[in-house]
């Protein structure tokens, strides 16, 4: 990179790029190392869930990531936006 | 008891044969009596990056099927009397490394020496499988780049769930990460991950960066490991590799371009 190039307008740099590309892609590839039991417990949650809130299928998901010397479990669950608890 | 040390990186051409040489050199220099054991069978290369290619007899493999003696395979290093090269075949496929064979070796090296460097094969089959196996510790070798950290990643899960100490429940294996083929102005420029950005990425403790050098051929050329190239970034820089392995603190060193005038500025180069 020279100053010429800063002028003429150079391209986004590339380094960023492969930074959030690896990101995506770690975290996909490490996650799908997950144990068996993950359906089953997504599965049991939406049941417990569901009796109390609505709660579509899709919206909710289980994820177990290893992050350096910890596993750390994800949850995440969308509701409809019409319906605000309380 | 010997430490054992393998030398991975999943992805091929990072420079794990040339970090083997020139880590085993360093652990030597210090004092340990080292092996360096090359693990990939039918692509040996570690005794020509250790120009000892014409001393081969026998062969890690021949050992292994009782062929020859330890003794007789071990290669005395050229240039360090503490340390010894173990090669393997060059004509014998991946599956000549049987599981017990392996094993009876490295038990037998264990009463003989301090430290026990393996140079993986790249790839996750079975070569580069038993070179991790024992493992204390693993030096994983990448590059700046995103085929490399992703299959770093790979090796990092392999280490964690493959290996002699994860089947036992031990303490798991001691891992480092080591960034090869480094060029500063180009992680300024933008147009490489940096230092942070690949320790973001894998999480785990870094151990050392090899700046990108022609002197690493140079060496490769003359079967010379590249420590021993006196006074050039590449030694000095495996050199803190071994200092910080064996828990000494050393300040990092180029990673910062180098200072360039201001012609080279306006024009680039």
């Amino acid at each position: 990179m020279s100053f010429l190039d800063y002028f003429l307008g150079s391209r986004k740099k590339t380094a960023s790029v492969a930074k959030d590309r690896l990101k995506l892609i770690l975290a996909h590839e490490r996650s799908a190392d997950t144990p068996d039991f993950l359906p089953a417990l997504q599965e049991e949650l939406l049941t417990v869930i569901s009796k109390y809130m609505p709660v579509e299928k899709d919206q909710i998901s289980v994820h177990m990531e290893r992050r350096g010397d910890f596993e750390v479990l994800e949850l995440n669950i969308l509701f409809p936006e019409q319906h605000s608890p309380g | 008891m010997a430490q054992t040390v393998v030398v991975t990186s999943g992805k091929g051409g990072v420079g794990k044969t040339t970090t083997s040489a020139a880590f085993a050199s360093g652990l030597a220099q210090r004092g340990y009596r080292t092996v360096v054991i090359d693990f990939d069978v039918g692509l040996r290369n570690l005794d020509l990056v250790m120009g000892c290619e014409r001393r081969v007899v026998y062969d890690f493999i021949n050992v292994i099927h009782g062929e020859a003696r330890l003794q007789q395979a071990l290669i005395r290093d050229k240039m360090l009397e503490n340390l010894y090269i173990l090669p393997t075949s060059q004509t014998r496929d991946k599956d000549a490394l049987t599981t017990d064979g392996v094993a009876r070796v490295m038990e037998e090296l264990q009463t003989q020496f301090d430290y026990i460097v393996c140079d993986s094969p790249a790839g996750i089959e079975s070569g580069a499988l038993r070179a991790l196996y024992h493992a204390d510790a693993a030096i994983v070798v990448t590059n700046p780049e995103v085929s490399s950290v992703r299959d770093s990643d790979r090796i990092l899960g392999i280490l964690a769930a493959r290996s002699k100490r994860a089947e036992e429940g031990a303490e798991p294996i001691r891992e480092h990460l080591l960034l090869t083929r480094y060029a500063p102005k180009r992680v300024q420029g933008g147009e490489m991950l940096s230092l942070d950005d690949v320790q973001e990425l894998l999480r785990i403790p870094l151990l050392g960066v090899i700046p990108e050098s022609e002197v690493i051929l140079q060496a490769s050329n003359q079967g010379i490991p590249a420590i021993h190239m006196q006074g050039t970034d590449v030694a000095l820089a495996y050199k803190d590799v071994v200092a910080r392995f064996l828990g000494e603190e050393r300040p990092l060193r180029f990673v910062q371009p180098e200072k360039t005038g201001f012609f080279k500025r306006l024009f680039g180069g």
